[in-house]
């Protein structure tokens, strides 16, 4: 059992008789990838909010990195990364005068330099913030979430906006983060992205987590009758090896029109969401 | 300390590589000086003074107002609509430190924009500088107490606009009432009796009485309403800003919108 970097137990917060939070428990362990997956609106922000200590809770307790949040202090601040949802603007500084500006805020920064090397800005180094694209704005936002070389790293929503190929290279950004040892807890409404970077996923809809596992066994997908369909017909198997046999036997080699299918993470995501809603 | 230094150098190089901000606050009061400098220049209001002259003095106060108060009332909501505040309460700098940044690039931005001002002032409207100690302490101490309480004002008033892009819609008019009220456009003296009590209440009118009293003759105080420079309740009224201002910044200020709750 690894120690824990962030443990949720029952935490609700309302907003004038409407809970966008209502009841989440989750643990995150030290050096995990943990994506908080969920539609827009499911209460993902104002969770991550919570245990960044933006916002205060109504009910629940709340652990990061050992601390409360609600009674953080520099110390703790000190420990965690934080990349909001929106980009804060700083028009008219350059990337390089941001980075180093902000790394005087910390006892351990990293240099700053290096921050920009890692997060592929060295040629914007020079470049006023305005000029950057939605792509590179987001890793200047990155760059300031790590330039303390976080233990903990919050990210919210981190790709929303982005184009296919921004997004694949953001996330060789995020991997290779998490190769180093940072933990980090993700929140995404996109299915592919929670896949591709999370050990595991917590599925929130309506305020409440609707199941917690890792990508290849969310909604029991892994078990899920798989489907075996051919030219001729099609069945739902436990065993799709030994049907796949037995046809090939039948047909003497090849089946045509063969496909073996078992539902997809969306099929399974589709259903978990809409069952809460 | 060196980390609030730092703030304000950000601060700055914001600033001045910003035009709007440059234009607004800087060369807007210079440009008003030379349009209204210029149009009463002929106009004598008390013997070796002119209108000018009267008018540049309110708007050296003015430039501190529009330093201070003008300045952070519209640019800190735009920060707090940008998510910028919400970026630094993320970090462990301590909340002061971001005041202390403002602070420092308010206090530079009022040097510019007071010599900026005073250079036209001299060169072109036969305003003259302070001949005795006296009055370069007059000139200090009056302009440091206004830009103090100015800089609080607006640091609590950034907390009135609902949205960075409503800011200047809400600051501006208070600014101009203050000067139309204060001694700036108009003179004082001339002003009906109600309107010159309203404006007594606010820092600006004791800023452009202490520095009329710093540029004007001092034969000109028989012309002030109360038959003097009246520099110690200027002080007294300007302190009781300050004070009254740092509270206000403590009971009103913001770091996120009230969207984020």
């Amino acid at each position: 059992m690894t120690a824990l970097a962030i443990k949720v137990a029952g935490l609700r917060k309302t907003y004038g008789g409407t809970a966008a939070v209502a009841g989440v428990d989750l643990e995150v362990h030290k050096g995990e990838v943990f994506a908080l997956l969920g539609p827009n609106g499911a209460g993902k922000t104002t969770t991550v909010e919570v245990l960044e200590g933006f916002r205060k809770r109504d009910e629940g307790t709340v652990s990061v990195l050992g601390v409360d949040p609600a009674h953080s202090d520099s110390a703790w601040r000190q420990r965690i990364g934080i990349v909001l949802q929106g980009t804060g603007e700083f028009d008219e500084l350059t990337v390089g005068e941001v980075i180093r500006h902000f790394a005087k805020f910390y006892d351990n920064p990293a240099d700053p330099a290096q921050v920009i090397e890692r997060v592929g800005l060295s040629e914007k180094a020079g470049a006023r913030t305005h000029t950057l694209s939605g792509g590179q704005k987001r890793r200047l936002d990155v760059a300031l979430g790590i330039v303390n070389q976080p233990e903990l790293l919050f990210l919210d929503e981190p790709t929303t906006g982005f184009d296919p190929a921004a997004r694949r290279e953001f996330w060789e950004l995020i991997r290779q983060l998490a190769a180093s040892g940072t933990t980090i807890l993700l929140t995404t409404h996109y299915l592919e992205e929670a896949e591709y970077l999370a050990d595991r996923v917590g599925v929130i809809a309506k305020g409440t987590i609707v199941e917690i596992s890792t990508p290849q066994e969310l909604g029991g997908r892994n078990t899920a009758k798989a489907t075996v369909s051919w030219r001729d017909g099609s069945e739902e198997t436990d065993t799709p090896t030994a049907t796949v046999q037995r046809l090939s036997a039948e047909y003497n080699g090849e089946i045509p029109e063969l496909t073996v299918k078992r539902p997809s993470l969306e099929d399974i995501y589709l259903k978990m969401i809409g069952g809460a809603a | 300390m060196s980390l609030a230094l730092a703030q304000g150098r950000i601060e700055l190089l914001q600033f001045f590589r910003t035009r709007e901000s440059l234009v607004f606050t800087l060369l807007f009061p210079a440009m008003l000086m030379v349009i209204f400098g210029s149009i009463f220049k002929s106009v004598e209001i008390a013997p070796g003074v002119t209108l000018s002259q009267y008018f540049v003095t309110g708007m050296i106060a003015s430039g501190i107002l529009s330093s201070g108060f003008q300045n952070l009332a519209i640019t800190i909501p735009i920060e707090r609509d940008r998510g910028v505040l919400k970026r630094y309460r993320g970090t462990p700098m301590p909340k002061w430190v971001y005041f202390a940044g403002k602070a420092v690039s308010v206090a530079v931005l009022a040097l510019v924009s007071m010599v900026l001002l005073l250079v036209i002032a001299v060169l072109l409207y036969g305003i003259k500088l302070p001949d005795t100690p006296a009055k370069w302490g007059t000139l200090g101490w009056v302009s440091v107490l206004g830009l103090v309480s100015c800089t609080l004002l607006g640091i609590a008033f950034s907390s009135a606009a609902r949205t960075g892009r409503s800011a200047p819609a809400v600051v501006t008019p208070i600014a101009l009432i203050l000067q139309f009220t204060s001694g700036v456009f108009f003179e004082y003296d001339k002003l009906p009796t109600w309107m010159q009590q309203f404006a007594a209440l606010f820092p600006l009118k004791w800023m452009t009485q202490g520095l009329r009293s710093v540029f004007l003759p001092d034969s000109f105080a028989s012309q002030e309403v109360a038959g003097s420079w009246e520099l110690g309740k200027t002080a007294l009224v300007l302190g009781a800003w300050c004070v009254g201002g740092l509270l206000l910044c403590l009971l009103t200020f913001r770091w996120t919108t009230r969207r984020d709750g």
